[in-house]
């Protein structure tokens, strides 16, 4: 159910990028990686955000200013009450073994609660434009056992894609994938060749974000539509049509 | 209680074809039995798969959609859908569309027998080609499809859902009645477009989709207004209706029922308020 919710905390995190903290234990206490919150933004429609991580009872969003919605919300700051539904859609699952978090830009967001969830049992690549937009390393080399940065001008680390470092070294048994969808087809690719499960977070434009209007459409590997909202957004990288 | 059409509606809520699907989801987040009836999904003879996304785009004060009539195909409908709703203590109409006067006539003939309470002859997509709108716009083929779907339909009334991308909504709204419409519901989406200014390209896969929410409220009562002077049969009143003043002035422009729709993706229990203070009210 919608709910309003109290901002305990905001930042501009990089360039156009932002992160929203708020009280909201009702979320705080369902939610699972991968699962992603419909923010109210005084807009027609609200505005589907990944869960980024969870600390008690306070739910963190990490989302970039690309319109006027999430311009009005990068504008909410502590004390502000915020309207949220969810927690919505269906997360990363658990698996036994290790995971490779696998993330392109502010794709990287919503694998920091998988990687708490997953602890030093998990490796992280993440991929970035350039230095001056990585976000969340330090809190990914806080919880995961490694984490490799990719830039594509190479200001970072590896001078390259994000998917150039998902190798068969760390013995992975899964790969989590967030990020542009080219990224995501080259991290299923990989995962294809490495013969281990992917699972993929997928974007799409949203109304409702519970499952009735059928607008976030997703082509389905076996014909037709997938919903992005309900039925993932997290997908195994084989049901998707790539 | 409302009368309308010969059926009794326990107040005049409505949810919208299309903007519900057919109940399961939003009554998680609403008590749909308090809502005086359901719209499903729009339903076709045989399975749609839809159309390619991107199928939505905010506008000011509104969205505009191009889901294309995705629906599992109205036998599936039947066995696996209908049965749900039926617990959900609010009253069913059937929206349907077809590409042809003797497919209409088949799929309300399905209906009809399936026990629904009402039949919504969706003569008025926008999204799909060769039908839906290619019949709402003119009053010959809409008279056609109403005349089939009556013929068809037995006891279960006929409500035909009307365009408002024509130039006079009364001559249809006419042509249905005379054809032996039930009931009429307007308005349907209005035909519109958005750019993606980086690309230079519509930000719909469809190209065009249909405008909903507030948006298109003033055209909505404006065509209620003027179709209610037009004909004797009754009208259920939708586009962009946001709250339970905007459903009162739908109302007074002379609707029987209200239909709320693109609310919905805001709130899923807007139309659950909007009967409880419109109950409140009269009490």
């Amino acid at each position: 159910m919608n709910t309003l919710y109290r901002v305990t905390g905001s930042a501009k995190i990089s360039d156009n990028i932002f992160s929203l903290v708020f009280d909201a234990p009702a979320i705080a206490k369902r939610a699972v990686p991968g699962q992603f919150v419909h923010i109210d933004c005084g807009l027609p429609l609200r505005r589907p955000i990944s869960i980024c991580d969870i600390e008690g009872s306070f739910v963190k969003i990490v989302f970039e200013v690309k319109g006027v919605g999430t311009t009005r919300l990068a504008e909410r700051k502590h004390g502000d009450l915020i309207d949220v539904l969810g927690p919505l859609g269906n997360g990363f699952p658990e698996v036994s073994g290790r995971v490779l978090l696998a993330g392109g830009g502010i794709g990287s967001a919503p694998l920091l609660y998988a990687a708490v969830r997953s602890g030093k049992n998990c490796g992280a690549v993440l991929g970035f434009a350039g230095a001056s937009k990585a976000i969340l390393t330090e809190e990914f080399a806080a919880v995961c056992g490694s984490v490799q940065i990719a830039t594509a001008d190479g200001s970072l680390g590896h001078k390259g894609f994000v998917t150039d470092l998902i190798t068969s070294d760390g013995d992975y048994s899964a790969i989590f994938a967030c990020g542009p969808r080219p990224m995501l087809k080259a991290a299923v690719d990989r995962a294809n060749e490495l013969n281990i499960p992917v699972y993929v977070s997928m974007e799409e434009r949203m109304a409702c974000g519970i499952g009735t209007c059928l607008v976030c459409a997703c082509a389905a590997e076996n014909g037709g539509y997938k919903r992005v909202c309900c039925d993932g957004p997290v997908f195994t990288g084989g049901e998707i049509k790539w | 209680m409302v009368n309308f059409a010969g059926i009794s509606f326990k107040n005049p809520v409505t949810l919208a074809s299309g903007t519900c699907g057919f109940g399961r989801e939003l009554s998680e987040y609403s008590d749909l039995s308090e809502l005086g009836g359901i719209c499903t999904k729009g339903l076709t003879l045989h399975p749609r798969a839809g159309n390619p996304a991107p199928r939505s785009a905010e506008t000011p004060a509104g969205m505009l959609n191009s889901v294309g009539l995705q629906n599992p195909g109205i036998d599936e409908f039947i066995k696996t859908e209908l049965p749900f709703m039926r617990t959900l203590g609010t009253r069913i109409i059937a929206n349907f569309s077809a590409a042809s006067v003797e497919e209409f006539a088949l799929c309300a003939a399905k209906l009809a027998d399936s026990g629904v309470d009402m039949l919504e002859v969706n003569v008025s997509c926008p999204n799909v080609k060769a039908e839906g709108l290619a019949f709402g716009t003119s009053p010959d083929a809409v008279a056609a499809v109403t005349s089939a779907v009556k013929s068809a339909a037995g006891n279960v009334p006929v409500m035909v859902k009307l365009s408002p991308n024509v130039t006079d909504i009364t001559a249809i709204a006419k042509a249905a009645e005379q054809s032996g419409a039930d009931a009429l519901s307007l308005i349907n989406t209005l035909l519109g477009m958005r750019f993606d200014l980086r690309s230079g390209k519509p930000i719909l896969a469809n190209g065009t989709g249909g405008l909903s929410g507030a948006a298109i409220f003033p055209v909505a009562l404006r065509m209620v207004y003027q179709t209610v002077n037009a004909v004797r049969i009754p009208i259920l009143g939708l586009g962009g209706i946001n709250s339970a003043d905007d459903a009162r002035e739908m109302l007074i422009a002379g609707a029987s029922l209200i239909g709320v729709g693109t609310a919905l993706f805001r709130d899923p229990d807007i139309a659950g308020k909007i009967a409880r203070e419109m109950k409140d009210s009269r009490e």
